[in-house]
């Protein structure tokens, strides 16, 4: 069959099982999109900025595991999505981005729209690619693939000149069934001596932690890790890209670890005696002081990825392999152990924890008589049976929500944890609702962060994408205000928004629903109306408190034993 | 400490900028690259010279591994190898420096590759520390253009570096 560069990667995509490609057109894609035109396997959704792309594309997959593929113009185009390329890439997501180039004679003359795309984003891809010869393209396409799902996902971006493209010029096509790449062979199995230890270890503890991260939702291991953590029995905290791994509302979890984690959980991270670290990178937010990490600890770590390990803390046993694969082995090693962890060790360990809990370290104001933004995220919880997909933005309402909905399963929070990226929720969103139609899919998200994307309001309705936009409306940059009233004295140097748009009447020029809710007792009727409204996007914009912050907190260079409570919650119950 | 990386990468446009990027990147220190072809066309060979803690060249191999277009690398210098650099200098010969200079490059076994009535270009290949000893002794004064290869190396005996 010959085909023209165009149809061969039209024809790419149908072969690779893609469903959405997400993306906006221009000079150097349009024999592409004309390409596009004539078929409707491969569906195109036609965002209203090249950002918006990246990021639906991302929480599409996010929710299904599957690769987000985008597609955008060469030069504007191209760098309006480098956001949203750092932004999977920070969190490991596949995506695969195709870019229209320059024609090749022309590549390097500073030609009309040309952006050395490659070369602008090599720190913040997997891989990349400049097509140069299209007998070339259909196993480039394959590869870009290949590499964005196996091994350590991430983001590959694939540049295509206009001159490929050129619907005159033909070549054979054949879509290779599988690819090798030489100097690419992403480990799969642990080490089983490395396992071994492992074990040996976690059976010999007294204080054990499980500590599991991303790894575990990309690697599509919640299974076996809920099923490690059971037989165990020990307490299981997730970072903030690991929540859903393990059920929140088992008794089993402590909470999220880090700076806005549980008191419980950052206790015990600094009294505990084995770590593991399940498909978690050791980040900076979940640390705290690198030199009062742990101090008691022997650390075993799990990663995919040879370079996460020991990067910023050293580990005592280091295993290389999937988070499944993993897991497996070290199930079956468990289970035919003779020993089993000292219980009464384990039951101590679980009565101090229990002390650290009993602080309630997430209490807060409920009998204000304004809003308490950790109230709508209760209450949306309750609403959505704790089953629903949450996207949310960047800021104080998205630690707010990692904290107050309870995840129960994999896959259903998605926000940008490593890049912290505002914008992202929204379009994330679309993309989800996208691949689960019949699903509830909220974006919770700050009156700031929805202002950076607002657009693809357009897009939500155009692709009939009924999401609900839980706005917690405080008026400022709330996490920036927060840093403000501790670090600087409450000098609140440009964190407030003093122009706001009328939210109800912007959601409704979009064609959407739009909500305002200013008091504590209509929070709940708002979000079961608007969960009713099945086939309507609906903004709620809640305004909430707008000096509430998000506690505990471990402020910048602090270790975990050093946190800093909400006013009004005290350490006295746990001394007593 | 000093370490020198032997990689074998694919040879295609960018995969240089891949591993120089890396470095700036990550503020991993380069102190000299090489690199060119192999005998097997589709493949360059890279020697490159860092120095830092254990930790940092832990990371420094496993980002360098990271890189899909590496295809395989080594530390040679956590085990007996062989390290060269060429160095040509161009040396101020004009009276008695011209025989001094003579006796000097014999001593260093080098080799005078042009001469004029007022300078030499001298050849000399071997480590660092006799390049730079070369240069001491030739003192600075004398030295009108210095240009260095940067270190290249390969393992002693049976093991190497191949695919
Ligand atoms: C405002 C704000 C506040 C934040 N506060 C916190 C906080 O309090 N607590 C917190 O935890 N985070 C917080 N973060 C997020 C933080 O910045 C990091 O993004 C996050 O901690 C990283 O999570 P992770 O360690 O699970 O790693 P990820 O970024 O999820 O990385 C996953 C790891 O798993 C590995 N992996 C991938 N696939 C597999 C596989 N199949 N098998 C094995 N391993 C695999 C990868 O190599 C990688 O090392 C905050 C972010 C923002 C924006
Ligand atoms: C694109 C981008 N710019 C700046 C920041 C820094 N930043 C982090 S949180 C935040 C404030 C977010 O405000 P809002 O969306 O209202 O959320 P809130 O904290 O009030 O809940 C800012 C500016 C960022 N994360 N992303
Ligand atoms: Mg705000």
């Amino acid at each position: 069959m010959e085909l023209s560069g165009g149809d061969i990667l039209v024809q790419c995509l149908k072969d690779e099982g893609v469903e959405y490609i997400f993306g906006y057109p221009g000079g150097a894609v349009l024999h592409i999109y004309d390409a596009l035109f004539k078929q409707d396997a491969v569906k195109h959704i036609l965002v209203r900025h090249e950002q918006g792309a990246t990021h639906a594309a991302d929480g599409y997959a996010r929710a299904t595991g599957k690769p987000g593929v985008v597609l955008v113009t060469s030069g504007p185009g191209a760098t309006n999505a480098v956001t949203g390329i750092a932004t999977a890439y920070m969190d490991s997501i596949p995506l695969v981005v195709f870019s229209g180039q320059v024609p090749l004679p022309v590549i390097g003359s500073d030609a009309f729209q040309e952006a050395d795309i490659v070369g602008i984003t090599r720190p913040c891809v997997k891989h990349n690619f400049l097509v140069k010869d299209l007998t070339k393209l259909a196993e480039t396409v394959k590869k870009a693939f290949y590499i964005a799902t196996t091994g350590r996902p991430g983001p590959v971006l694939v540049d295509i000149p206009k001159s490929l493209t050129d619907p005159a010029i033909k070549v054979p096509y054949q879509y290779p069934k599988s690819v090798s790449i030489r100097s690419y062979n992403p480990s799969v199995k642990g080490h089983r001596w490395q396992i071994r230890k492992a074990v040996d270890l976690l059976l010999t503890a007294r204080r054990p932690v499980i500590y599991s991260g991303g790894g575990v939702i990309l690697g599509n291991g919640a299974e076996p890790f809920t099923e490690f953590a059971r037989l165990l029995g020990f307490p299981v905290t997730n970072t903030l890209m690991g929540l859903g791994a393990y059920p929140a509302t088992d008794q089993q979890f402590i909470g999220m670890l880090g700076m806005h984690g549980t008191y419980e959980a950052n206790m015990a991270m600094h009294e505990c005696d084995v770590l593991i670290a399940v498909g978690a990178r050791f980040d900076d937010r979940v640390t705290g002081k690198i030199s009062e990490f742990c101090p008691h600890a022997k650390i075993i770590h799990i990663d995919v990825d040879p370079a996460s390990i020991s990067k910023t803390v050293k580990v005592d046993v280091p295993i290389v392999g999937e988070v499944g694969s993993v897991l497996a082995d070290m199930l079956e090693m468990l289970k035919s152990a003779d020993k089993r962890p000292d219980a009464e060790a384990l039951a101590d360990w679980w009565r101090q924890i229990e002390r650290w809990r009993s602080v309630h370290c997430l209490s807060y104001d409920a009998g204000s008589d304004k809003i308490k933004p950790q109230h709508v995220i209760e209450q949306l919880w309750e609403v959505t049976r704790g089953d629903a997909f949450i996207t949310s933005d960047v800021g104080q309402h998205q630690m707010w929500a990692a904290q107050f909905y309870k995840f129960d399963k994999p896959r259903r929070w998605i926000n940008s944890g490593g890049l912290g990226t505002m914008g992202f929720g929204m379009p994330a969103a679309i993309g989800v609702k996208l691949a689960f139609p019949e699903a509830d899919v909220a974006c919770v998200t700050g009156e700031a962060s929805i202002q950076m994307c607002i657009q693809e309001l357009a897009t939500a309705l155009q692709y009939r994408t009924p999401i609900k936009i839980v706005n917690l409306n405080n008026g400022y940059m709330g996490m920036v205000r927060q840093w403000q009233e501790f670090t600087y004295e409450s000098r609140y140097s440009h964190s407030y928004l003093e122009t706001l748009p009328d939210f109800v009447k912007l959601a409704e020029s979009y064609g959407h629903v739009g909500m305002r809710i200013s008091r504590p007792g209509d929070v709940r009727a708002a979000l079961e109306e608007a969960f009713a409204l099945r086939d309507r996007t609906v903004f709620l914009d809640f305004l909430t408190d707008p000096t509430e912050n998000v506690y505990p907190m471990i402020e910048a260079g602090k270790a975990h034993h050093d946190m800093r409570l909400a006013p009004g919650v005290s350490t006295d119950t746990e001394l007593a | 400490m000093r370490h020198i990386i032997s990689i074998l990468i694919e040879n295609e446009s960018g995969a240089l900028s891949r591993v120089s990027g890396l470095f700036s990147a990550r503020g991993y220190n380069i102190e000299s690259l090489t690199v060119a072809p192999t005998q097997d066309p589709s493949l360059s060979r890279m020697t490159l010279v860092t120095l830092g803690s254990d930790d940092i060249i832990e990371q420094i191999t496993k980002q360098l591994n990271k890189l899909i277009d590496v295809v395989k690398l080594i530390d040679i210098s956590e085990s007996s190898h062989i390290e060269r650099e060429l160095m040509l200098v161009k040396v101020r010969a004009t009276n008695g420096l011209r025989e001094e200079v003579k006796r000097l490059t014999d001593i260093f076994r080098g080799n005078i590759l042009d001469v004029t009535s007022s300078t030499y270009v001298v050849e000399v290949t071997g480590e660092k520390s006799k390049l730079d000893a070369f240069i001491q002794t030739v003192g600075e004064d004398n030295i009108i253009e210095v240009v260095r290869s940067g270190a290249t190396g390969i393992l002693r005996g049976e093991r190497g570096l191949s695919l």
